[in-house]
C-alpha cells in the first residue's frame, strides 16, 4: 500500500462518499427525533441539545420516549447507556488502529463514533493501512454524519410543534425504532434475543419506574447468548 | 433530577462507552463472553423499545385492528423494512398504513 500525501489527502473524500448512501438513511430519523422531542415534555430545546451532547439516536429517541412516559430518573440514565453499550465493542475494534493516531485524536475522535461510522471504517480499515489516511477517512465520515444529524434534527425540532395530533407521529418512536431492529435479524441468536427481549417487555411493562423497558433488554440478550451456545 | 443534568449524564456515560477501548494505555482486551454478550444488546433493546409500544399504546394490550390499527400497520412496515432495509420508506409504509386504516375504521 502507497503511503504518499495524496493517499493521506483521499482519505477525507472517501469517508464523505463511504458514508453518502448512508446519511439517506440518517435523514428521516434526525427529523422523526426532531419532531418527536418536540412534541414531548423533553421540549425542543433539550431534544436538540441531546444531539450535541449525546450523539446517539437511538438513545436519544429512548429519552424523549422514558422521560415522555415520567420514567424515573435512574431508569432513563441505565436504559441509555444500556443501548449504547455496543460501542463498547466498537471502539475495542477500532482501538488497534487508533492506537497509531495522536494522542488528541484517540480522545476526540471517539465523541463521533456511531454505528453507521463504525461499520465503513473496519470495512476500509481491512484494506488500507496507512493512520493518516485511516485517521482522515473516519474523522470524515464521522463528521459528515453528525453534521447531517445536527441539521436533521434541528429541523425536526422547529417544525415539530406545529405536526397536527392526528398525523399520528406517537406511532414515528416505535416504528423508527422498528426500522434500526428488523435489518439486526440475520441470525437465530439475534431473532431469539429479540423475541424474547420484545416479549419480556410487554409482559414488564407495567413494572414500577418503566424498568419493563431494561428487564426485556437484560432477558433479550439472555436469551441471545444461550440461543449462540445452542446453535453452536 | 433536572432533565438537562440527566442528559449530560447520559452523554458523559456515552463518552465514556465510546473512548473506552480507544482512549485506553496499552492494549487492553474484553473478555470473549463479554463480547458475545454485547452483540445481543442492538436486537434485544429495540425490540424492548418497539414492540410494548405498538401493543400496548394505552398501557393495555390491544391487538385487534380496530382498536389498535398500529399492529398492522407495524407488521406490513416490518416486512418492509425486511425487504428495502431501508428507514426513510419503512417509515412511510408504516404510518401511510396508520392514517389508512383510521381514515377507514
Amino acid at each position: 500500500m502507497k503511503s504518499s500525501a495524496a493517499t493521506h489527502q483521499a482519505g477525507w473524500r472517501d469517508g464523505v462518499i463511504a458514508v453518502l448512501p448512508i446519511l439517506v438513511g440518517v435523514v428521516p430519523f434526525g427529523l422523526v427525533f426532531g419532531v418527536a422531542a418536540a412534541d414531548s415534555v423533553v421540549g425542543g430545546g433539550l431534544g436538540y441539545a441531546s444531539s450535541i451532547i449525546v450523539f446517539a439516536g437511538a438513545a436519544q429517541l429512548a429519552i424523549v420516549d422514558l422521560m415522555n412516559a415520567g420514567a424515573a430518573t435512574a431508569v432513563v440514565i441505565a436504559t441509555s447507556l444500556v443501548i449504547n453499550a455496543r460501542m463498547l465493542m466498537y471502539s475495542a475494534a477500532l482501538a488497534p488502529s487508533f492506537r497509531e493516531f495522536p494522542h488528541l485524536s484517540r480522545l476526540a475522535l471517539p465523541y463521533l463514533l456511531t454505528d453507521e461510522a463504525f461499520a465503513v471504517s473496519i470495512v476500509r480499515y481491512a484494506a488500507i493501512e496507512d493512520p493518516a489516511y485511516r485517521r482522515r477517512f473516519y474523522t470524515a465520515a464521522g463528521l459528515a454524519l453528525w453534521t447531517t444529524w445536527q441539521i436533521t434534527t434541528a429541523i425536526g425540532v422547529l417544525v415539530g410543534a406545529n405536526v397536527p395530533d392526528s398525523w399520528s407521529l406517537e406511532f414515528a418512536v416505535p416504528l423508527m425504532f422498528l426500522a434500526l431492529l428488523i435489518p439486526m435479524l440475520t441470525s437465530k441468536p439475534a431473532v431469539a434475543a429479540a423475541v424474547v427481549g420484545g416479549g419480556v417487555a410487554v409482559i414488564a411493562h407495567a413494572a414500577p419506574s418503566h424498568a419493563g423497558l431494561m428487564i426485556g433488554a437484560l432477558a433479550g440478550v439472555v436469551a441471545g447468548v444461550a440461543a449462540e451456545r445452542m446453535v453452536s | 433530577m433536572n432533565p438537562w443534568a440527566t442528559v449530560t449524564v447520559i452523554g458523559v456515560g456515552t463518552y465514556l462507552i465510546r473512548v473506552s477501548f480507544i482512549g485506553a494505555v496499552g492494549s487492553r482486551r474484553m473478555p470473549p463472553w463479554f463480547g458475545r454478550a454485547l452483540t445481543h444488546v442492538g436486537p434485544a433493546v429495540l425490540a424492548a423499545l418497539s414492540i410494548p409500544a405498538i401493543l400496548l399504546p394505552d398501557g393495555t394490550l390491544d391487538v385487534t385492528p380496530a382498536g389498535n390499527p398500529q399492529v398492522v400497520a407495524a407488521i406490513l412496515a416490518g416486512l418492509v423494512a425486511w425487504r428495502t432495509r431501508n428507514i426513510a420508506v419503512t417509515f412511510a409504509a408504516g404510518i401511510g398504513t396508520l392514517w389508512i386504516l383510521q381514515a377507514m375504521l
